[in-house]
């Protein structure tokens, strides 16, 4: 650079900002903003005539119908009868799914027995089983709850084979030096490595065993939200069925909320 | 406690990574081993550890470990290998479990190994909380709980930015000093090879044969950073690594 330049007074320009941005945050108050809204146009919609009540009822006459539901009594004996349905088939399928999973992942035989097993059976829709669930387990309580348990185990197995696939092999070549066993190294790294793909496969594994609840509720179910719904439906009674499933939705939430719970709770190491 | 490497010759498939390897590793010694990269110096540390099996040949054990050694051969790895879903004072405890100690005297030995590394003020801090420094200092701690025989160390510096390993390096010194401990240290730089090793194992590329042994009698604590007798000896390893390691540079990576 010449003395000349130095001494007259250059006018810089600033280095324009090009960075930032591509990192989505979500703000809390958006979402209720946006439920709120989406309501309050629909409802809007409705009584000026906008929307059709043939075509969709107002949210209004949903809410009358809910609080009917619940003036009957009926509300508990649906929701009791589906929520047990859905915490046992749950339950029972994924923890038979973590078995089946841990398994696939660390043992040679059961990873080539069953990995292609499972694969194949995974995406049959388990609707199209029902039949067979009715003639296999009884047209009761069992092949309602077999839906639900074979829809979550094998979205089980996968995520839990496929977390004990992702735990760093450093870690266990780590408790080998140490001359820990066979089993403390499954207990104490494999299984904890695994941990936050198993529970995100609870999240899967959730949202699929309440969608099979209103499949396995088709069949001869005198109670349960997802019969409810069917009524509803064969009846035209529109309100009742948008109750119904607002209140599928809200158990999806609650589902969603206590998974997010229990991953914060086992997985603060991760923060 | 000595370890005697007799006629180590392995192979991954057809691929010859490791040739006639005969190495003596003496109680009380550090031993480093130095090559250029690929030719086979971890998968050497992995066969003295029991970690992996050689082709041919086979690691002795001469004599036995001191009878309070709970785990004669212990490593310390590149990457730390900490449980990252267990504290400081979790992952210490993780590698005594298994052994027959009642919990007082754990908690003696994890007190213990966090005083002599400097950690007693983060038992409870997660490893995510550590800086890479702090990490592998845990490792070493973690080490030092089973009383070992034998150190085998990794690269165990080679993740860290030059200022923490100089500190580490120090650290690793000053507890040769106090302890005598033995080690068998991979490394592929030679500032930490001269400053740590009693005896250097030169390898050469692909496959792997010990080139050249230097040793060096200066004591640890008088090798400081500037030091001829050390540069020459530095230069003089490079001059016998230069060629290998630019010829491995050339390779294609295939495994």
């Amino acid at each position: 650079m010449s003395d000349e330049t130095v001494g007259n007074q250059i006018t810089g320009k600033p280095v324009p900002y090009r960075g930032g941005g591509f990192l989505p945050k979500s703000r809390k108050i958006v979402a209720p903003i946006v439920f709120i809204l989406i309501i309050a146009f629909w409802e809007w919609g409705c009584r000026t005539g906008f929307i059709s009540p043939l075509i969709l009822p107002a949210p209004s006459e949903a809410f009358d119908a809910f609080m009917n539901l619940v003036n009957s009594g009926l509300l508990w004996q649906h929701l009791a009868a589906s929520l047990q349905r859905l915490l046992i088939g749950w339950f029972s399928g994924t923890m038979l799914g973590i078995i089946v999973g841990t398994l696939i992942g660390l043992f040679s035989i059961a990873r080539s027995g069953l990995q292609p097993l499972v694969s194949a059976i995974f995406p049959i829709p388990k609707i199209a089983l029902l039949p067979l669930f009715i003639i296999w387990f009884g047209i009761g309580e069992g092949s309602k709850v077999a839906t639900i348990l074979f829809g979550t185990f094998f979205p089980t197995v996968i995520a839990t084979y496929g977390g004990i696939d992702n735990v760093d092999r450093g870690l266990i070549r780590m408790g080998q030096s140490f001359g820990l066993t066979r089993m403390s190294i499954i207990r104490k790294i494999i299984l904890p490595g695994a941990l936050p793909a198993i529970l995100s496969g609870a999240r899967i594994s959730a949202a699929i065993a309440i969608i099979l609840l209103v499949a396995a509720e088709m069949i001869a179910a005198e109670y349960g939200i997802g019969a409810y719904i069917l009524i509803a439906g064969s009846l035209m009674a529109t309100d009742q069925l948008i109750t119904g499933v607002a209140i599928l939705s809200c158990i999806g939430l609650i589902f969603a909320w206590i998974i997010g719970k229990a991953e914060k709770y086992f997985l603060k190491w991760r923060a | 406690m000595d370890l005697s490497l007799r006629h180590i010759t392995h192979r991954y498939d057809e691929v010859e990574v490791l040739r006639d390897i005969n190495l003596d590793i003496e109680q009380g010694q550090i031993v480093c081993i130095i090559g250029p990269s690929g030719c086979g110096k971890s998968t050497l540390l992995r066969m003295i550890g029991g970690l992996e099996r050689p082709a041919s040949g086979e690691v002795l054990q001469l004599g036995e470990p001191p009878a309070d050694c709970l785990n004669p051969l212990t490593y310390i790895f590149q990457d730390f290998a900490l449980l990252p879903w267990r504290t400081v004072e979790g992952n210490i405890s993780l590698v005594l479990e298994n052994h027959p100690l009642d919990a007082a005297a754990r908690e003696e030995i994890i007190a213990d190994v966090l005083a002599r590394t400097k950690l007693s003020d983060f038992r409870k801090a997660y490893p995510r909380q550590l800086s890479g420094g702090m990490k592998q200092r845990v490792a070493i701690a973690r080490a030092l709980s089973v009383r070992p025989a034998v150190l085998l160390m990794d690269e165990p510096l080679s993740a860290l930015d030059s200022q923490t390993r100089e500190l580490l390096m120090d650290d690793l010194v000053d507890l040769w000093e106090k302890e005598n401990y033995t080690a068998a240290y991979v490394t592929h730089n030679l500032a930490e090879a001269v400053r740590l090793g009693h005896k250097i194992v030169v390898l050469s590329r692909r496959p792997g044969e010990i080139r050249d042994i230097v040793e060096i009698d200066m004591p640890l604590s008088a090798r400081t950073t500037e030091n001829a007798e050390l540069e020459a000896i530095q230069k003089r390893l490079w001059n016998l690594m230069r060629d290998e390691a630019r010829a491995a540079d050339m390779e294609l990576l295939d495994e």
